[in-house]
């Protein structure tokens, strides 16, 4: 058993890191080829643990939805309803007879199926099939359609009784407006009501292709197994063509406050507005800056203020969601009712104190420290590496981006972070809903 | 967000109201040899300090990073009414610092040192864990060590954090409908049990609680006599010995209260409650009492009801997906869940989620047939293989987290079973009979000795809303 793969690739890469000169060495340990059909395919030997990890991803998401708000979701989820030979049963009967874990999710940018299996040659060899029927040869059963409609309509339901929920939709009607990212993934009854099958199945036609995804494998193979798997994936696809671009997001107008009535003791309060997208010139500046003002848990400005100074909240943060158009920026809290004006107010003073002034130095460096210092933890595990790599071969990122992390971290100074907060938030500006917490 | 979110409570208590499926069920609890690779031995470094602290090493060197987690031995069930919720509260103090490092400055250090860091408590146990670069161990134990027995607890920091715990309380069950079924179900099933105790405490305690509450909880569980250490990465299990000697060894030991067993008293007969509460779908939990490996008589048992919960909703393929969502369409979901590994007796639960157009009742009795389905037949041979094919593969993709192997030996030794259950584990499920399934549902999945709780939604109504809302939630 060859092991220490893994920790070769992050100690190799922390070498390039701490041997300074910036000699720029590619990716110890990631390789990335593309299959003839146009699939990009992003591989990670790992062979301490018997087993692999594969996930494909498309530009697939609700954003795709167009009209038929909840089409991507209802998609991705019938995807095992049915394949090749085989119906619901027969698929769920041939992954868990063999330990295998199927997975299937659509977010607003993003559609994947994903697989887990180990590697026992009979094992591996039934879960790959039966992945490989799903993903090319789904049928789209009509009466799974049905009920996926129906689950589908349950699902809206349990959204409208949770008032964070709540607030999520709406934020993002709010700020997105018309824009794709403005349509709610699980969509609307009425939309859930009309879709068709043959929409379903025009979707995974058009959206389900070699040229719109990227295969990314980890675990215990190596590079010669790993491409005759990619080939086989590859040959179940269509060749296609990429997605086209999403539109841009328009700047929010005018800020307005959004008030939903809801029976919960809480109000739960979302404050935003259009933030940046993957790949942004601005990504790093605004990342290390929001890391010292909301993201980083129980050291941020925003959870001394609201939590450790006050009381006030048990939850509260900020975040850039970097996507393929402009993502949101969110400032996030819940707290009884009577308190929600208190806690708007001091989020909105800790954020225009940041914006205003940019980050003390000291701190700064601290933040610095705390992600450089934790980029190995990101790195750990196949679970891990799953998700760095599809983010990157999703995302178009550079192949050394893993690698280039921590010196772009570093390089980040006080100045760039109070410009880019200065030019990227418009304060007067934010999109402020609050859901609950009537008196 | 969320999981940065100190306190994660919830994880023991969500997992069993929900769907616990029998891969979570596993991915918590499993190791022994499958492919006969030393990877798969457990590996496990246990030494004992002479004040009592038992210290438990597991090396993983796939990555140049560690995980360290201390637990205690203290929980909501050795809790008792007016101080419900108390260890909870007590775990949000441990952030707030000791006389050498004030309110802050764990969560601070931790951080400048790249770590990540948070706490958890559930009924049985309190556990704080750090995962860090692997040559910052040692930063991790010395902040561990000092806040062992040098809480400063102010009254400044008290007040505001208790706030937070009713801020969380409110977040987390009264605003939502399901948990709030679960915690009067669960209070509806346990008469005397500290089972039936809320993790997260009675509003009215934790309004109530005062800092000589906390203080004496404090003194009187969290000695090194009842602290585990686990540390699982890339490390050396003696140095980790040395370093551990060097900052917990000089901790006395404390005088442990007895627990009192506090064994449920018999239930004579069902017991039925209704939530009724601001929602749109409704929902019906059925619990059966049933024994855990801590107190089986027969050590078998628990391993077959895991069994069981596995054929019941151990994936796609299992009946409940099979059968009551895909091909009868009662349900929109439905699951069954089942800890093995608690301290006391247990509950196996299920769960439902009418589909459209089926009533809670129907639900119900769907559930209820599933039950007496497995009373009357013998489960089927390719039921059990696909439930033991999943706990062997489960085995290898647990060792994929170090924060997971490490949570698997924290548990299993804090609540009495020592680690070592973790190498028998998937022996014992694989040697689980089919009528050894049909011998403990005839046994446990008795009408008069379960609990079932509806929630019976009231309306959301946005521009009206309900009197009942005044009385009820407030």
């Amino acid at each position: 058993m060859r092991q220490g793969e893994l920790k070769r690739f992050v100690l190799g890469f922390l070498v390039v890191l701490f041997s300074s000169a910036g000699i720029a060495q590619a990716n110890p340990g990631i390789e990335h080829w593309e299959t003839e059909n146009g699939l990009k395919v992003y591989f990670m030997e790992a062979p301490a643990l018997p087993m692999l990890d594969m996930r494909v991803v498309f530009r697939a998401g609700s954003a795709r939805d167009g009209d038929a708000a909840g089409l991507a979701r209802l998609t991705n989820g019938l995807l095992n309803a049915g394949a090749g030979d085989w119906d619901a049963d027969t698929i769920a009967e041939r992954f868990e007879s063999v330990g295998a874990q199927y997975g299937a999710s659509a977010l607003r940018d993003m559609a994947f199926v994903s697989l887990r299996s180990v590697i026992e040659e009979d094992w591996l060899d039934t879960a790959l099939d039966t992945f490989i029927t799903v993903l090319g040869e789904p049928r789209f059963p009509e009466r799974d359609l049905e009920r996926a409609r129906r689950q589908t309509l349950v699902a809206l339901e349990s959204q409208a009784q949770n008032p964070g929920s709540v607030a999520q939709r709406t934020f993002f009607e709010a700020v997105f407006g018309d824009h794709p990212y403005g349509s709610p993934p699980l969509g609307t009854e009425e939309s859930v009501q009309a879709i068709t099958r043959d929409q379903v199945r025009d979707f995974h036609r058009e959206f389900y292709v070699a040229r719109n995804g990227v295969l990314v494998l980890v675990g215990g193979v190596d590079r010669a197994t790993a491409e005759a798997i990619a080939e086989r994936v590859a040959a179940a696809l269509p060749e296609g063509r990429p997605a086209a671009e999403l539109p841009e997001v328009a700047p929010i107008e005018e800020g307005r406050t959004i008030r939903v009535a809801f029976p919960s003791e809480q109000a739960h309060v979302l404050i935003g507005q259009p933030g940046m997208r993957r790949g942004d010139p601005d990504y790093y500046a605004l990342f290390v800056g929001n890391h010292m003002l909301g993201g980083s848990g129980f050291t941020s400005r925003l959870f001394d203020e609201v939590r450790s100074r006050r009381g006030l909240a048990y939850s509260v943060y900020s975040q850039f969601v970097p996507m393929e158009a402009d993502g949101p920026f969110i400032m996030g809290v819940q707290t009884q009712g009577a308190q929600a004006d208190e806690a708007i107010q001091v989020m909105r003073n800790t954020l225009a104190e940041f914006r205003d002034n940019g980050p003390a130095r000291d701190q700064l460096r601290a933040s610095q420290r705390n992600i450089t210092g934790g980029f190995p933890l990101r790195t750990a595990s196949n679970s891990a590496m799953v998700d760095n790599l599809a983010l990157m071969g999703f995302y178009g990122l550079p192949l050394d981006y893993l690698d280039a992390y921590t010196g772009k971290v570093e390089a980040v100074d006080a100045k760039a972070i109070h410009e880019a907060f200065q030019r990227r938030l418009d304060p007067e500006r934010m999109i402020i809903v609050i859901v609950g917490g009537e008196n | 967000m969320q999981s940065r979110e100190r306190s994660s409570y919830h994880r023991e208590t969500k997992a069993e109201m929900k769907h616990y499926t029998l891969p979570s069920l596993f991915l918590l609890f499993l190791s022994a040899a499958l492919f006969a690779t030393p990877v798969f031995a457990s590996g496990v470094h246990e030494y004992v300090l002479s004040n009592g602290m038992k210290v438990l090493v597991k090396p993983d060197n796939r990555a140049p990073v560690v995980t360290s987690q201390v637990w205690y031995g203290v929980g909501s069930s050795h809790e008792y009414g007016g101080i419900t919720g108390i260890s909870h509260a007590l775990e949000h103090m441990m952030f707030k610092g000791t006389a050498r490092y004030p309110s802050g400055e764990f969560s601070r250090i931790i951080a400048e040192q790249g770590g990540r860091e948070n706490a958890f408590t559930s009924r049985d146990f309190t556990a704080y864990h750090q995962t860090l670069a692997a040559d910052r161990l040692e930063i991790a134990l010395k902040l561990e060590a000092d806040r062992m027995r040098n809480l400063t607890l102010l009254k400044e920091e008290f007040v505001p954090e208790m706030r937070v715990v009713a801020e969380e309380r409110r977040l987390r069950t009264d605003d939502n409908p399901n948990a709030l079924l679960f915690e009067h179900f669960n209070a509806t099933a346990w008469l005397n049990s500290p089972y039936g105790i809320p993790v997260i405490g009675w509003m009215t305690d934790i309004e109530h609680y005062t800092v000589a509450d906390l203080r004496e909880w404090y003194d009187r569980w969290y000695h090194p006599n009842n602290a585990v250490l686990v540390v699982v990465g890339d490390v050396d299990p003696d140095k980790v010995h040395r370093m551990a000697r060097r900052y917990f060894g000089p901790i006395r030991a404390g005088n442990l209260p007895d627990i009192k067993p506090r064994t449920e008293t018999r239930q004579r007969g069902e017991r039925r409650v209704v939530v009724r509460a601001p929602a749109r779908v409704p929902l019906v939990l059925m619990g059966y009492k049933v024994p855990v490996l801590m107190t089986a008589e027969e050590d078998w048992e628990p391993y077959a009801l895991l069994v069981a919960a596995g054929v019941l909703d151990g994936g796609e393929s299992a009946r409940f997906a099979r059968e009551l969502v895909r091909e009868r369409e009662l349900v929109s979901s439905a699951g069954a869940s089942y800890n093995a590994f608690a301290r006391l007796d247990n509950l196996f639960t299920l769960s439902a989620t009418p589909a459209s157009g089926t009533s809670l009742e129907a639900a119900e009795a769907a559930l209820t047939e599933a039950l007496e389905r497995l009373k009357e037949e013998p489960v089927s041979e390719a039921e059990l293989e696909r439930v033991k094919a999943q706990v062997v593969a489960r085995e290898v993709y647990r060792l994929d987290s170090v924060q997971g192997q490490a949570h698997q030996l924290g548990a299993l030794e804090t609540v009495g079973l020592g680690w070592r259950t973790l190498e028998e584990i998937t022996d014992r499920v694989r040697a689980v009979t089919a009528e050894q399934v049909q011998a403990v549902a005839q046994r446990y999945f008795d009408t008069d000795q379960r609990t079932v709780g509806w929630l019976d939604p009231l309306p959301i109504d946005p521009d009206d809303p309900p009197g009942y809302f005044e009385g009820h939630l407030r």
